[in-house]
């Protein structure tokens, strides 16, 4: 598996509260392959932004990280000092984030900003760093991309601050890109367009992809493989094909069933919704953090659950085919 | 930009005049300069030679044209007491003063902004509750009083400074302390603040993405942008700490222009107050207005507005 | 399915906003020192006639300048007497009266000014808001201590008077953070709630939004008192304020610098009761702000 170029595993992170520890991540693992797009789908809160902050060391101070392995091609992230990460940050591994309005330097011209990357990086000149940032801001489709080097952030919009934020991503051909939802700030025409524009570039780049969703819609159109958190917890993962055919974790189904689909869903019924509220994670947690959610909960949900699956599609749940037979469950 | 120059010139201007007219009129409160300007002795036939003399029989507003147009070719009349042109009498004082202005601004924000930036790059440190407390001591000095303070501790015990006057550079050591610590708090709370808000910004998490190191993303991205408050906050310091160096010159016998005023009010100098309060309130204003426009310079989403 | 005694379904309880306050509040121990302390000076003030072991205007040429105790006095005058003999503690005492009036009534001026014109300005906005701007400017610029030493030294300078300049030059700040603070409170929902269902303006003002940005008034109250009280003790010590042999503590400093060579505690006894007072009131609208305000704090 030569081909690997991020795993993690057994990834806990913590935070200390007044009121005691929250154990915000609680042992996921995950591996990515080169060229291949993970999709990371959970609800806000569930840990999926901090894990990817996790794997670019950009993790608060207060925040511990425990892990049995986090490689990154052939470096180990765990044994990794802050010169290495810094030297693969914005390099090797680039991330994009959810708020184009506010992620840029409101100081700065467009140009200072995607120049700046490359020079942090590569031994170039200026005039280099410029024709670079041209050549990808054309490439992220913005046009008169030479005129655009001198505006400053505030007279863009949120689309083509997104797309330059992409470019200032793309800078120096990472092999990682990580897109954290990347599109949930932006107007629905402008998601679609950017979306489109990540697919390609990852196919034209050779590069992986973490893209990090709430959105399975998101999901089903661009990633290969996804996982699925809930409270801190990978509570599924697979192939994404796999996992919209046969959603095994109570969760997932749950989740699909909030989303329409053209000829599965019935023209005037309700769409589905999970009730109750995510659980607090401060203070031990043990068993399946959706128990307190979950129409199938048994007393044996409270103790650890067992992996079920294959390796391309586990998922944790007391029931062997994650109840999928039993009927009950709330639409 | 330039509209934005001109629609804040047009206000300064107004504020200018409207001060203008109080710091005249403010001096009528009395009811009768004639009888202030001669004593409490003067007999009633000296109080109307007075009156006569300096035309305070005619009304007020007529007074008042008169006055400002003088003053705005730079004649505000002869004082009283030095019996000279209050203009020239401001104008070699105000020498002091600027200095004294200066110096402590300068010494005000070369302590506070990295007293400020170092807390806030390690809230709730040692260096940050250092900081704390010296801006709330700061706040709560009489500053006549830590003026004293250092006066007794540096000059009388020992013997390090000159304790008063304004012969050497050494004889304004401690009035800039006096002056600058009275601007500090506020600069220190700001640039603190600022850098809290903007470390804490999407921006320079983008920064930090990029593989920019600590010392870039603190000085090129994040004071560039907490910076930009700081400016204008410390002009209208500086205004303040001019009308406010009457205490720290009355402290250390420093002949500026505070001095002057307080001077000048014991000796019922009218000419000489009015000038001065207007001449005060014109440095405000004219530093408030550059600090505007260098606000707007240093802030792109101004410039472009 | 759900089951109670499950850890995971516990009802996230929360206390209830008074009890947080209070719990924040018994937590600062900023604000908890500067209530105890100008409470304790506001008990010393009430209470000065039974307090002074002396009378303070009471001079005595016999013994003039005697060292205060903890410098070899007796403890006949605690903290020694001044250059006329007059008893430093019990003049302390009366001083706090001085500055705890001044501070309190001329705060409460500029507080009815200030507020007046900021509310008007936040809640009507517009043209009223332009006029009160300009006069927050045009007040800016006057330079407060000079202004206030003409205007004193022309009216004569009595506690009235004082009071009476000071609380006109510092209604800046409220009308400021009054002015900001309504016009958060009036985009809300219950404002235009109030509006709809046709509530008069004056009630509005009264109902809605004033005890909306009352938390606010009450910590500005604080910081210009302080203010005042500082104000006040320089133009004393700059001889153009409180008129001797009233006591104040500006005043006291003033008298002693004279002395300040040979006796500096002269100097230092009445302005280190001034630093600490002025501390005390500043940790207090500081606390109260980080009490009532939580989030605008780090």
């Amino acid at each position: 598996m030569s081909d690997t170029i991020l795993s993690v595993k057994n990834l806990t992170l913590d935070i200390p509260m007044g009121s005691g520890t929250l154990h915000a991540v609680r042992g996921i693992d995950f591996e990515l392959k080169r060229g291949e797009t993970l999709s990371i789908v959970g609800e806000s809160g569930s840990g999926k932004s901090l894990t990817s902050l996790a794997v670019m060391g950009l993790l608060g101070k207060s925040i511990t990280r425990q892990a049995d392995e986090m490689r990154f091609e052939d470096v180990d992230l765990l044994k990794a000092n802050r010169r290495v990460m810094r030297s693969l940050r914005g390099n090797r591994m680039a991330m994009i984030f959810q708020e184009p309005m506010t992620s840029l330097n409101p100081a700065y011209t467009i140009g200072d900003q995607l120049a700046e990357t490359l020079r942090l990086h590569r031994k170039v000149s200026n005039a280099q760093a410029r024709a670079r940032a041209i050549e990808l801001l054309e490439k992220v489709g913005i046009t008169a991309a030479e005129s655009r080097l001198n505006q400053y952030p505030h007279q863009l919009s949120g689309g083509l601050r997104q797309r330059v934020m992409i470019a200032l991503a793309l800078m120096c051909e990472p092999d990682l890109l990580i897109a954290d939802e990347p599109t949930t700030a932006l107007d629905v025409t402008i998601q679609a367009q950017i979306l489109r524009l990540l697919v390609d570039l990852t196919r034209e780049m050779n590069m992986a992809m973490i893209l990090i969703t709430h959105d399975l819609g998101v999901v089903a159109r661009v990633a290969d493989k996804v996982a699925v958190m809930y409270a801190g917890e990978l509570v599924e993962t697979g192939p994404s094909t796999e996992v919209f055919a046969r959603p095994s974790h109570p969760y997932t189904r749950g989740l699909l069933r909030c989303i329409p689909q053209p000829g599965k869903t019935e023209r005037g019924a309700p769409l589905g919704t999970i009730p109750g509220i995510v659980p607090s994670l401060i203070g031990e947690v043990t068993g399946c953090a959706f128990r307190t959610r979950c129409p199938h909960a048994r007393p044996e949900c409270r103790a650890p659950i067992p992996e079920r699956g294959d390796a391309s599609h586990a998922f944790r749940c007391i029931h062997p085919d994650g109840a999928l037979s039993q009927e009950g469950e709330v639409a | 930009m330039l509209p934005f120059i001109l629609k804040r010139l047009g206000l300064a201007l107004l504020v200018a005049f409207t001060v203008s007219f109080i710091s005249f009129s403010l001096l009528f409160l009395s009811g009768d300069p004639a009888a202030a300007l001669a004593g409490e002795t003067a007999s009633g036939e000296d109080i109307e030679a007075i009156r006569r003399i300096y035309g305070f029989d005619r009304p007020m507003l007529v007074q008042y044209g008169d006055w400002l147009f003088s003053a705005l070719r730079g004649d505000f009349g002869e004082s009283y007491y030095f019996k000279l042109p209050v203009a020239s009498l401001i104008a070699e004082r105000l020498q002091v003063t600027m200095t004294l202005g200066v110096c402590g601004i300068l010494f005000a924000l070369l302590t506070a902004v990295p007293l400020g930036v170092v807390a806030a790059i390690r809230p709730n440190s040692l260096t940050d509750r250092v900081a704390l407390f010296l801006s709330v001591a700061g706040q709560a000095m009489p500053s006549f009083w830590f003026g004293l303070i250092l006066i007794v501790v540096f000059a009388i015990q020992l013997g390090l400074l000159p304790p008063s006057g304004a012969a050497t550079w050494r004889h304004f050591i401690m009035p800039t302390i006096v002056l600058g610590y009275y601007a500090m708090p506020a600069i220190m709370r700001l640039t603190r603040a600022g850098m809290l808000d903007v470390l804490g910004s999407d921006y320079i998490r983008t920064a930090r993405a990029k593989g920019a190191g600590e010392t870039r993303v603190l000085f090129k991205h994040a004071l560039r942008n907490a910076i930009i408050p700081v400016v204008s906050l410390a002009a209208v310091q500086m205004g303040f700490m001019l009308g406010g160096s009457i205490v720290v010159e009355s402290v250390f016998a420093l002949h500026g222009a505070g001095y002057l005023a307080w001077e000048s009010i014991a000796r019922n100098d009218l000419p000489t107050v009015q000038a001065l309060i207007l001449v005060f309130s014109m440095f405000y204003i004219v530093f408030t207005f550059l600090a505007d426009v260098l606000n707007a310079w240093l802030d792109p989403r101004m410039r472009s507005a | 399915m759900t089951d109670a005694t499950d850890p995971l379904s516990r009802e996230i309880e929360g206390p209830s906003p008074r009890q947080m306050l209070r719990a924040r509040a018994l937590k600062h121990k900023a604000l908890i020192f500067g209530m105890t302390v100008v409470l304790l000076l506001v008990l010393v003030a009430l209470f000065a006639p039974l307090l002074a072991p002396h009378d303070p205007y009471a001079q005595s040429l016999m013994n003039r300048m005697v060292k205060p105790v903890f410098m070899g006095g007796t403890w006949e005058h605690p903290l020694g007497t001044d250059h006329l003999g007059r008893d430093y503690l019990s003049r302390l005492i009366y001083g706090a009266r001085v500055s705890l009036l001044i501070g309190a009534v001329a705060a409460l001026i500029s507080g009815v000014i200030g507020t007046a014109m900021g509310v008007a300005a936040g809640y009507f906005g517009g043209k009223v808001d332009a006029v009160v701007t300009f006069l927050i400017n045009v007040r800016l610029a006057m330079p407060v201590v000079l202004v206030a030493l003409a205007v004193v030294a022309i009216l004569g300078g009595s506690l009235t008077v004082v009071i009476c300049v000071l609380g006109l030059l510092l209604w800046d700040r409220f009308a400021v953070v009054m002015r900001a603070s309504t016009l958060q409170v009036r985009r809300r929902d219950y404002v235009a709630a109030a509006q709809v269902i046709g509530a008069s303006t004056p009630r509005i003002v009264l109902t809605e939004i004033m005890p909306n940005i009352f938390n606010n008034l009450i910590v500005v109250v604080t910081l210009e008192m302080a203010h005042a009280i500082l104000l006040e003790a320089a133009l004393s010590f700059l001889g153009l304020g409180v008129q001797p042999p009233t006591p104040s503590w500006g005043l006291m400093v003033s008298e002693g610098k004279n002395m300040m060579l040979f006796e500096p505690w002269l100097v230092l006894i009445p302005g280190a009761v001034l630093f600490v007072l002025v501390l005390a009131i500043n940790l207090m609208g500081d606390g109260l702000r980080d009490v009532t305000a939580p989030e605008g704090r780090s």
